[in-house]
């Protein structure tokens, strides 16, 4: 039990620093999702038929397979097939990113076809064309409307680096694995890790609530508008 | 005029308190049989709390139930069953079973409670559905209903159960006002078969048409009482007469 | 048509680790609704006491990296002198997890039922339990199915994770054989496959048992 804390005690700074690498991970990803789905909803919803089906099959892929087959297909298969040399970082970042870019297409596809029909024909009524009623108002609607859906996926991604390991890339995880091989004190450092995932998934969630209201249109929420 | 009738429900003294706010201060009504007990009053008065007690879904704080001469005892589940079949009560937002079709939300209860066999409840069930002109909705939602269409088929619902007394709490209120005529006309009907009655409501024509006796409640108390002849006379002082002004009022503004 | 000795192993590895795939997620998955009804119960109606405590475990292991919760129980336990076989830490991993995520669909499903609903019914002479029975379970499941058969469908994807903990599934086999060859794109690309057609069945499977269930009111598009 000594030995045990002391461990943790001592490795705390360790495995902390790689909530660095681990933060770098998350923030790249949403990021990159957050890109790819706002393309591919539009796409989906406004795009032609062929359009639409390439990127339903794109995520048919990412919504069905898992993230840790994903990790070992891109980073020992597909980017080297290609001469790619992407470090496992960048590979973790872009699998995560374009997995949760399949998601995001979906929960920002369903925002906008939530939205009410008349604020696309008001805008064009105005004389804005597609892509400005697209960029002034159905946008900024959509995505208020996706903070919750946004602050689910976070804490999606952010559990789901911790699969970096499996290719090597030092975050947390890695780390916490990597102490324990040498002291045999797996269980206390593994909830050491967990303690920290946990404060970090739930900072999130929460900070993202705290966003939502910030951003929040009186008399304007998901419920309110179904 | 009710003296040689024996009441059927004795309400006494009753009283209930939500925490520290008293909402019924010592209400007594007696009802016989075919008498039909208006509830008027400013919102917040007490009418709903007063019926829901009623049938126990809220239980008094004290005050006695007595149906057919015999008491509830509010500790006895089976006493509190059997009132509740007995007395039937009808709510202002319907309180249709969402995952039932109109036809079901009248069986279910017929089987559950009644343990009547699915057949007989079924034919039990159309007849019902039929006297309130919804035979051809039987197979329809709750969601695939309009309001007034959901508030007859819960009246028929209710009907089905054979209750002794009908509640209803402000059954037209919830309704947009060209759907209120047919649940009106459904409540008229009920009347005229001799159902007994105590319904809470704000419709002019039915305060005026179909009191035997207005009770005029207010901060958790019976303040008025009296048939409507005498309340409502015209030039009288009384609250009721006042209030039911106001009703008079307020409607034609709506027109 | 002969096949190559290459995709002879790949095929007889993966079908096995499928065998095993589907022994981890068939438990795991009705093991997780199980936890999953009985803990959104409690947080849903429960006194104060076990609901803060259930609520406490949803936070943790929906708070928390699957992957950490196997490794605590398969490498942490011993420390204590418990010892999982890998199977058992994987299926113990899994339900726990799965149940944690399932009792949020289930209390949303118990808190979306309108308090008219319990009225009507005891307006009407129904018991408590009649009140359940024929009201609210129904009522409340045709609200958690869809949320439910998601999470059994994040199940089937991250059962790939038990290959950690050395339950040779799916995803484990085939990195064995992947590894032997150094054919990482086709075997990767073909477990993908796999998963697809798994996830793909349960999907139609799902969406079969919401369509016979329907009710207008209740849908979820
Ligand atoms: N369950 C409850 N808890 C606390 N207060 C309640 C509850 N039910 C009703 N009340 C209060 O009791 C008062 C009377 O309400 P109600 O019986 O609905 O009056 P009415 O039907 O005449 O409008 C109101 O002030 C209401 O806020
Ligand atoms: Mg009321």
């Amino acid at each position: 039990m000594q030995n045990a804390l002391s461990v943790v005690f001592d490795s705390l700074p360790y495995l902390l620093q790689g909530s660095f690498l681990t933060a770098g991970i998350v923030v790249f990803a949403m990021f990159l999702g957050l890109f790819i789905g706002i393309f591919m909803s539009v796409g989906l919803v406004y795009g032609n038929r062929y359009i639409r089906y390439i990127l339903t099959v794109y995520v048919w892929i990412f919504r069905g397979v898992p993230v840790v087959v994903l990790l070992f297909l891109f980073y020992f298969g597909l980017f080297a097939f290609l001469g790619l040399n992407f470090s496992a970082f960048a590979t973790v970042s872009i699998v995560l990113g374009m997995t949760t870019g399949a998601y995001q297409a979906n929960i920002f596809k369903g925002a906008i076809l939530s939205l009410p029909q008349g604020q696309f024909k008001a805008a064009s009524a105005l004389g804005m064309s597609d892509i400005q009623a697209i960029k002034s108002v159905v946008l900024p609607q959509m995505l208020r409307l996706s903070i919750p859906a946004w602050s689910n996926e976070y804490s999606i991604i952010l559990k789901d680096s911790a699969l970096a390991f499996v290719i090597g890339a030092p975050e947390i995880m890695a780390r916490t694995q990597f102490v324990a091989s040498r002291t045999y004190q797996h269980l206390s450092l593994y909830i050491t890790a967990g303690i920290i995932y946990f404060l970090l998934t739930w900072a999130g969630v929460i900070g993202l609530r705290k966003l939502e209201q910030y951003v929040r249109i009186p008399g304007y929420s998901q419920h309110g508008n179904q | 005029m009710m003296t040689d009738k024996k009441p059927i429900l004795r309400v006494t003294n009753i009283t209930k308190s939500f925490g520290d706010i008293t909402i019924l201060k010592s209400v007594s009504i007696e009802l016989a049989k075919g008498d039909i007990k208006i509830l008027i009053g400013p919102s917040g008065g007490g009418k709903s709390t007063l019926l829901q007690c009623i049938n126990c879904l809220v239980l008094p704080d004290s005050g006695e139930i007595e149906l057919d001469n015999k008491r509830i005892h509010f500790t006895r589940k089976q006493d509190i069953y059997r009132l509740r079949q007995q007395v039937g009560m009808i709510f202002q937002d319907f309180n249709l079973f969402d995952h039932l079709t109109a036809l079901d939300n009248i069986t279910v209860a017929l089987r559950k409670v009644k343990k009547m066999s699915k057949k007989e409840a079924e034919k039990r069930a159309r007849l019902e559905l039929k006297q309130v002109g919804l035979d051809d909705k039987e197979d329809l939602y709750p969601a695939q209903l309009s309001g007034g269409q959901k508030q007859r088929v819960a009246i028929a619902r209710a009907l089905a159960m054979d209750p002794k007394i009908l509640l209803l709490d402000e059954p037209t209120s919830a309704l947009d006002p060209t759907l209120i005529g047919e649940v009106i006309s459904v409540i008229k009907e009920l009347a005229i078969k001799g159902m007994t009655m105590i319904m809470a409501t704000h419709q002019i024509s039915l305060i005026h048409n179909l009191a035997d006796e207005i009770l005029f409640m207010e901060d958790g108390r019976i303040v008025e009482q009296g048939p409507p002849g005498a309340l409502l006379a015209a030039g009288n002082t009384s609250k009721s007469q006042g209030f039911c002004d106001l009703l008079d009022k307020l409607s034609e503004v709506e027109e | 048509m002969e096949l190559s000795p290459f995709y002879q192993d790949l095929f007889t590895s993966l079908n096995s680790g499928l065998l095993m795939s589907i022994a981890l997620i068939v438990p795991s998955a009705m093991g997780g609704v199980l936890i999953g009804i009985t803990a959104g119960a409690i947080r849903t109606y429960g006194n104060r006491f076990f609901r803060t405590i259930i609520d406490c475990y949803a936070a943790v292991f929906r708070g928390t990296p699957l992957v950490i919760q196997l490794f605590v129980l398969y490498f942490g336990l011993p420390n204590i002198g418990i010892y999982l076989t890998p199977y058992l830490a994987a299926v113990v991993g899994f339900t726990l997890c799965s149940g944690a995520y399932q009792s949020e669909y289930v209390r949303g499903a118990l808190l979306s039922i309108k308090s008219g609903q319990y009225l009507g019914a005891q307006a009407l002479g129904f018991t408590t339990f009649q009140t359940i029975v024929w009201i609210i379970l129904p009522q409340a499941f045709r609200r958690a199915i869809h949320g439910c058969g998601n999470e059994i469908i994040y199940l089937i994807k991250y059962s790939s994770l038990a290959f950690i903990v050395t339950c040779i599934e799916l995803t484990g086999a085939g990195k064995t054989v992947a590894t032997e060859y150094f054919r990482f794109t086709e075997v990767f690309g073909i477990i993908g496959l796999y998963y697809l057609a798994l996830v793909s069945l349960a999907i139609i499977i799902l969406k079969k048992i919401e369509h016979r269930l329907f009710i207008p009111g209740f849908g979820h598009h």
